[in-house]
């Protein structure tokens, strides 16, 4: 087992230097200077010069990304291009937002989906199999920016031309200083995020349920004379379980590195907005703190998978 | 395809001998959410070639602005009516023509980018998946690194890098699409090269890479064509939502991906809502055809498993049922 873990780790740490390694020299083989973006058009070739001193990228490439790195482990990511301020905090600011988004949709999307993968497998073939894989197809299939701006359109736009509003038209107000109100704001971006998400969890416990009921020894639970809603959550959920929490722990990862199209849907300035705005101001330490600080998510909830199935699973012990 | 008529007496009892190919394409036929997938598939290929006999007919290009006919004294978009028939957008073009030449854009990234991605797969997979060993190992870390990268994130660097444009879009959804399916190919390769047929090819004197041509090849047909024709709809997605966040096509070549980012700049879509129907429904039909016929394939190609499986697990549930 703590081999296994130490291993896992160690993939971890190599999933980070070569996603590293793979932004920092990719900005430096892309055309562009940096100097130039930061001092405009009409600076002077002296001036581009002492720039690119403080920056540091008159140095060798291999130099710069030692350097980097050394000072990336103690928490520094450098200085925004644009403003002039340290980048880790920039970052940290904005992921209060993505957080309340991404959690409070898995929420959401496993209380639609898991219930509607377990409709459809124990009714398999019935009209209700079928309105349950109608959900999945049409959930996978919708893009999240058109279901998005769909909802805007039907649920904040048509009601405020009608003369009241149902709900805002996006924006995030913080948790402390109003928990209904942030619930509120965060209703269409939950329901959006929620609904193209439950449609995976629908068909992998459809799946998942499809194979788990016809074991001998869900047989057994009925024969002992348990209620059937006992028999489908406690034993046929439990070996469903697995793979739910392993595909669960990479998206809330995948997403927590910014719910971009989402937050850009409905003005949430959130970690995904912060890249896509980087982006457009050819924001190079941002960009880069960004890729990062997703890619830390994903290497941490593999970890964290990998222990939770050994709680889970007592054949991984 | 052969079709043996047998000697019997009465021509009721006809026996015909069908190949696997005319069995699958029956079991197709006979799957009517397919079909209908199908139809909207071809209506969409259709558009994107009549592109320009639509522009022909309603004598619109698709850069073309028509600021006088096109927009309201306003400066806001004409809705659908008989000289625009899906509108027209912030400039005054005609949505219906862009629509048809995005529907190009679409499907040849789409069908592109899938088509490489499963040729990239299918290599790694089969050369992983048979040689074992060292290459398994380096080939399996390479796909699992792929996997676990936060592709949007690094999609937006490698374009903030390199700027915009249709090849890049086509290259950023091959890398990170490539991986999930290789993974399916290697485990299906692992099984099958300990099959006696290899065995057999092997003692005749092939080589690894005939076998694996010759021999493990046609044995994947039916992951590659369900993968491939799976990843159309994500690629078309991911090529959409990269214009969409002003990082895919470059304007003024129309797709849709972009027509619904500039009908989202402004919240200019809440008084023109064709921009985001129009755009996003073509966006919507096209994937869930190409996700349905997928399903439909599977099933079609296996009838082992999916549906027949679930007929035969329904039985001892039917009685069960309290």
């Amino acid at each position: 087992m703590i081999r296994f873990l130490t291993h896992r780790v160690g993939f971890g740490a190599g999933v980070l230097l070569v996603l590293s390694a793979f932004v920092f020299f990719l900005f430096f083989v892309a055309p562009g200077d940096p100097a130039r973006m930061i001092a405009g058009d009409k600076a002077t070739e002296s001036q581009l010069q002492q720039i690119r001193k403080n920056l540091g990228v008159d140095r060798p490439i291999v130099v710069q990304y030692g350097a980097f790195m050394q000072k990336a482990l103690s928490g520094d990511l450098g200085f925004s291009y644009r403003n002039q301020q340290p980048v880790a905090p920039i970052i940290l600011r904005r992921i209060p937002v993505t957080l309340s988004l991404v959690l409070g949709g898995a929420l959401l999307w496993l209380s639609i989906g898991v219930p509607i993968g377990i409709m459809s497998a124990r009714h398999v073939g019935s009209l209700r199999d079928r309105l349950g894989q109608a959900f999945i197809l049409i959930g996978l299939s919708f893009p999240t920016f058109v279901l998005g701006m769909m909802s805007l359109y039907l649920l904040y736009f048509l009601p405020k031309q009608a003369g009241f509003t149902l709900f805002p038209a996006g924006g995030y107000k913080a948790l402390s200083s109003n928990p209904v109100i942030w619930a509120w704001h965060l209703a269409l971006p939950w329901t959006t995020l929620a609904l193209t998400m439950a449609a995976i969890y629908a068909r992998l416990t459809r799946g998942q349920m499809l194979d788990v009921m016809g074991e001998d020894y869900i047989r057994t639970a009925r024969a002992k004379g348990l209620t059937e809603r006992r028999v489908v959550w406690k034993h046929g959920m439990r070996a469903a379980l697995t793979p739910l929490v392993t595909q669960l722990g990479a998206d809330i990862a995948l997403l927590l590195g910014g719910v971009i199209v989402i937050e850009q849907v409905y003005g949430l300035q959130g970690v995904g907005a912060l890249a896509v705005q980087a982006v457009a101001n050819q924001d190079r330490p941002i960009i880069i703190g960004v890729v990062l600080l997703g890619g830390v998510f994903i290497v941490i909830a593999n970890i964290v998978v990998d222990l939770l199935y050994v709680l889970l699973d007592p054949r991984v012990r | 395809m052969s079709t043996v008529t047998t000697t019997e007496t009465s021509p009721q009892t006809e026996v015909v001998q069908r190949g696997s190919f005319a069995l699958t394409v029956r079991r197709l036929r006979r799957d009517t959410a397919s079909m209908a997938a199908l139809c909207v598939i071809f209506a969409i290929i259709v558009l994107a070639i009549a592109a320009p006999w639509v522009a022909a007919m309603t004598g619109h290009s698709p850069i073309e602005q028509f600021r006088d006919t096109g927009l309201s004294p306003a400066g806001i978009p004409v809705g659908p009516g008989a000289e625009f028939w899906f509108g027209t957008d912030q400039l005054g073009r005609d949505v219906l023509v862009r629509l048809a030449y995005g529907a190009r854009v679409s499907l040849l990234v789409g069908v592109f980018a899938s088509l490489i991605a499963s040729l990239i797969a299918v290599i790694v997979g089969t050369t992983a998946g048979y040689f074992g060993g060292a290459v398994d190992l380096v080939l399996s870390r390479l796909t699992d690194l792929v996997m676990s990268v936060p592709f949007l994130l690094c999609a937006l660097a490698l374009v903030s890098a390199f700027g915009p444009s249709l090849t890049l879009s086509v290259a950023v959804i091959v890398f990170f699409s490539w991986a999930p399916m290789a993974r399916v190919i290697r485990g299906q390769v692992i099984s099958l090269r300990r099959q006696d047929f290899v065995l057999a090819s092997r003692s005749l004197g092939a080589g690894p890479l005939s076998i694996m041509v010759v021999d493990i090849l046609p044995n994947l047909a039916v992951p590659i064509i369900v993968y491939t024709t799976m990843q159309i709809p994500n690629s078309i997605v991911f090529e959409a939502t990269l214009s969409f966040l002003g990082m895919g096509i470059v304007p003024p070549t129309p797709s849709w991906g972009g027509m619904l980012a500039d009908a989202s700049s402004n919240s200019l879509y809440l008084v023109a809502w064709w921009l985001i129907f129009v755009p996003g429904t073509a966006l919507l039909m096209t994937t869930l055809a190409f996700n349905i016929l997928g399903d439909g394939l599977r099933d079609a190609l296996d009838p082992k498993s999916a549906r027949t499986m679930r007929r035969l697990k329904r039985r001892p549930k039917a009685g069960a049922k309290p």
